[in-house]
């Protein structure tokens, strides 16, 4: 009844945490609907010049493409694939009721991003069955509702899930027992421990350090040495310790939007359009949400990829776009980088907290209702009517077509 | 260019002037401090900014007329230092030199020719009594905004009709208004200013404390020297650049009715709020519940530290609820400058009037009052 992954069979007792993976989550859902594609190379991604490859099949992935690659890399690499622009409300639909699937097991489900969930399955075993059950039970309803394939790591850590789901993919399931742990990372490179970046990886190798198995062997004092706080981190992750819980639900620290602009921009006046518009979409994600934020802050990428964050802190939270905006002009204006050419722009909030506890510091002259109820107007007539129905005058674009006069 | 003078005069001077210094010059010669003695044997020590200007006009005991210009701030550190004897100040050639007592400093001098002339006084309008004005200004610049990014409510505005002047500030969450008399020039004279709050504040407290009156001038609408405002007293003079006179219609935002009036010790309450605010963090409200003949005042939630503190009140109207900024709340009391503060209020989120204890002739409308903007919780 297991499907393939020979790990299933593994002891899964002391095993309680899944780590469930898409694969090539956003190719998979796209497959669904040009089904005439399958197992062909397919990206997906903007394909102007300024896009990035968000999801490839495998069939890509062979070609050595892989995912936050440059489009025309990409298709330099793999002239053949077939590349899909994102459309990325379906894969939020599927999202959604993959979560709910995980929900309708635990209500201990993590998300880690719209294609990955961390599980802890530990109190659903009575009811469910051992881990390893679960695992290919969820494996199953996903490609029964939703037609598409995902990876189960099982094991007693996060961070050894998510190391197991990753080895078994695609399509499979991997059981590390909790006392097969230190054979199954021992041999793995440093780099697939959690935390250890590019500048660890290479700190550690000037040590001779190559494998997780070599890092074990080093005394901790050693590793806090080099390291500082880092080091007691890894010793414990290269023993198979990671202490993290599953977190059913992290609040938001921040809710932030950014757009490249398909061309270099240096007109301030189309500038402050995109600061208008993403300001927009943030305090909608905010009111949505139910939070306020008290800082916000914008992110200005130079063509030549050299990027600033200017960010400020409001007297009172918000989830207003009028002020949103009216801040991230102020920050772009003292930037002074209001002649140079852009490549991207970003708007945040950060500071969250949710709204409803909010006690709200009135203002001398402030009109009983005022903004705020205006975009919560907004928020209301663009669920009924969709999302044109309502906006800045100064984001209505003339029709594109040539009118018939 | 050499002058003597006594050491606590001059270090007095040279700190007065030295202040209106900017700390970062735009341009480097503003960071000197100009000294002139004049063919009538006077010592005049000025400095500027392009905003603001201050001038000392001194008697040395001897002097022989010049002009030097000369690091602001490493002048002010020279002179607190130096002991209590006769400073001597010669100019030699591109050096200046101070001496006092077996201390000698060699400074560099600086551009003369570059300084830029100080503004024109305006014409007179009319003086005031330094300290009743510093009280003054003092009550009313504590609500003027601090952000610089909305400089209409930094400043303080001074309206002025006949012998009445009357200054107000807001950075929205408040609103201080103060009416006072002065001696006006002309007994009709009227003018409107918008002042730098902080430079007024500082200018009205280092003017104070010496007895003596303060000129205030100042054009009319319309007048010669308009957009400046200056303000002599004692030797000293200074002159500001005023705001752009754009303000809240204030007059039209302070409630004239009211459903409850609370009269408080000052001092009892100012100390309990004191207290419950130490678990409140910035910005968070200190919530006050008036019942009969007490005050409760509570700050902190359920999830973090609370505290709370019960207050006899004499109280007339009806049991309200309502918080505030701390800060806010604290900053009132302490301007309003008597032992009773009184409270009043219509609803939870319409402004309160803190004003000083019970009015000699109740429904006059005292001089100071300061207007506070509540908190709304969420229920």
């Amino acid at each position: 009844m297991l499907p393939q992954g020979g790990g299933g069979l593994a002891d899964d007792s002391g095993c309680p945490i899944l780590h469930v993976d898409m694969d090539a989550f956003f190719a998979s859902v796209e497959l669904l609907d040009r089904p005439e594609l399958r197992g062909r190379p397919v990206i997906v991604g903007a394909a102007g010049a300024r896009g990035v490859v968000l999801s490839a099949t495998y069939e890509a992935r062979r070609f050595g493409v892989h995912s936050a690659m440059p489009m025309t890399r990409a298709v330099r690499l793999c002239p053949r694939a077939t590349v899909i622009p994102p459309s990325h409300g379906k894969y939020a639909e599927v999202s959604r009721g993959v979560m709910e699937i995980f929900r309708s097991i635990t209500p201990e489900v993590e998300p880690v991003a719209s294609d990955e969930a961390f599980l802890d399955v530990g109190g659903a075993r009575r009811r469910l069955g051992p881990p390893a059950a679960i695992a290919a039970m969820i494996r199953e309803q996903v490609a029964e509702r939703y037609g598409i394939t995902c990876s189960v790591g099982v094991a007693s850590s996060k961070f050894v899930a998510k190391l197991a789901s990753r080895q078994c993919k695609p399509d499979g399931l991997l059981v590390v027992p909790a006392d097969g742990v230190v054979e199954f990372l021992h041999p793995l490179p440093v780099a697939a421990l959690w935390g250890v970046g590019e500048r660890t990886e290479q700190a550690l190798v000037r040590l001779g350090i190559r494998t997780v198995g070599d890092l074990a062997q080093v005394p901790v004092s050693t590793l806090q040495r080099e390291f500082g706080a880092v080091g007691a981190h890894l010793a414990a992750l290269a023993c198979g310790r990671d202490e993290r819980p599953v977190v059913p639900h992290t609040p938001d620290k921040s809710i932030g939007n950014e757009e490249t602009f398909p061309h270099d921009v240096d007109d301030p006046e189309a500038i402050r359009r995109e600061l208008l518009r993403l300001s927009e979409r943030v305090a909608a994600r905010l009111r949505a949400s139910g939070q306020v934020g008290r800082t916000v802050s914008v992110k200005l990428r130079r063509s030549d990829f050299t990027t600033i964050t200017r960010s400020r802190t409001l007297r009172e939270a918000t989830d207003v776009a009028k002020e949103i905006f009216a801040t991230s002009c102020e920050l772009f204006a003292a930037s002074g980088m209001d002649r140079v050419r852009l490549r991207l722009v970003g708007v945040r909030v950060e500071n969250l907290r949710p709204a409803g506890t909010a006690a709200r510091q009135l203002s001398l002259g402030e009109r009983e209702t005022g903004w705020r109820e205006a975009e919560q107007a907004m928020d209301k007539a663009i669920r009924r009517f969709g999302p044109d129905a309502v906006r800045p005058a100064s984001l209505v674009r003339p029709p594109s077509g040539p009118m018939d006069l | 260019m050499i002058f003597r003078i006594d050491r606590d005069v001059l270090a007095e001077a040279v700190a007065w002037t030295a202040r209106s210094l900017p700390a970062r010059p735009s341009v480097p010669v503003l960071a000197g401090m100009r000294l002139e003695v004049t063919d009538d044997q006077q010592l005049k020590l000025s400095g500027f900014d392009y905003e603001v200007s201050a001038e000392v006009t001194l008697e040395p005991q001897s002097g022989e007329p010049g002009v030097v210009l000369v690091s602001g701030k490493l002048l002010a550190e020279i002179t607190r230092a130096l002991p209590a004897q006769p400073v001597d100040f010669v100019v030699d050639g591109a050096k200046a030199v101070v001496t006092c007592g077996s201390a000698r400093f060699t400074l560099l001098t600086m551009p003369v020719e570059d300084y830029p002339s100080l503004p024109a006084m305006p014409p007179a309008a009319g003086r005031i009594g330094s300290d009743v004005f510093a009280g003054a200004v003092g009550q009313v610049a504590v609500a003027a905004g601090k952000d610089d990014t909305l400089p209409m409510l930094t400043g303080v505005r001074m309206e002025i009709e006949g012998d009445t002047v009357t200054l107000a500030a807001t950075d929205r969450y408040r609103l201080a208004v103060r009416e006072l008399k002065w001696h006006p020039e002309q007994p009709d004279f009227q003018a409107i200013a918008m002042v730098p709050g902080r430079t007024l504040a500082d200018t009205a407290k280092a003017l104070g404390g010496t007895g003596a009156e303060v000129e205030i001038a100042l054009s009319s609408v319309g007048g010669t020297g308009e957009g400046m405002i200056g303000f002599s007293s004692s030797g000293r003079r200074t002159t500001t650049r005023l705001l752009d006179p754009e303000f809240p219609k204030y007059r039209s935002l302070l409630p004239t009715e009211f459903s409850a009036r609370a009269d408080i010790p000052t001092a009892s309450f100012v100390e309990a709020v004191k207290r419950v605010a130490l678990v409140a963090e910035r910005n968070t409200p200190v919530r006050l519940a008036f019942r009969g003949d007490e005050v409760v005042l509570e700050a902190g939630s359920g999830d973090e530290a609370q505290a709370v503190e019960v207050l006899p009140v004499d109280f007339d109207g009806d049991d309200i609820n309502i918080a505030f900024n701390h800060q806010f709340l604290l900053e009132g009391l302490g301007a309003i400058d008597s032992d009773v503060a009184r409270l009043q209020f219509t609803t939870s989120t319409k402004p309160a009037i803190l004003t000083g204890g019970k009015p000699v002739d109740e429904g006059a409308t005292p001089d100071y009052r300061y207007l506070i903007m509540p908190i709304r919780l969420s229920s």
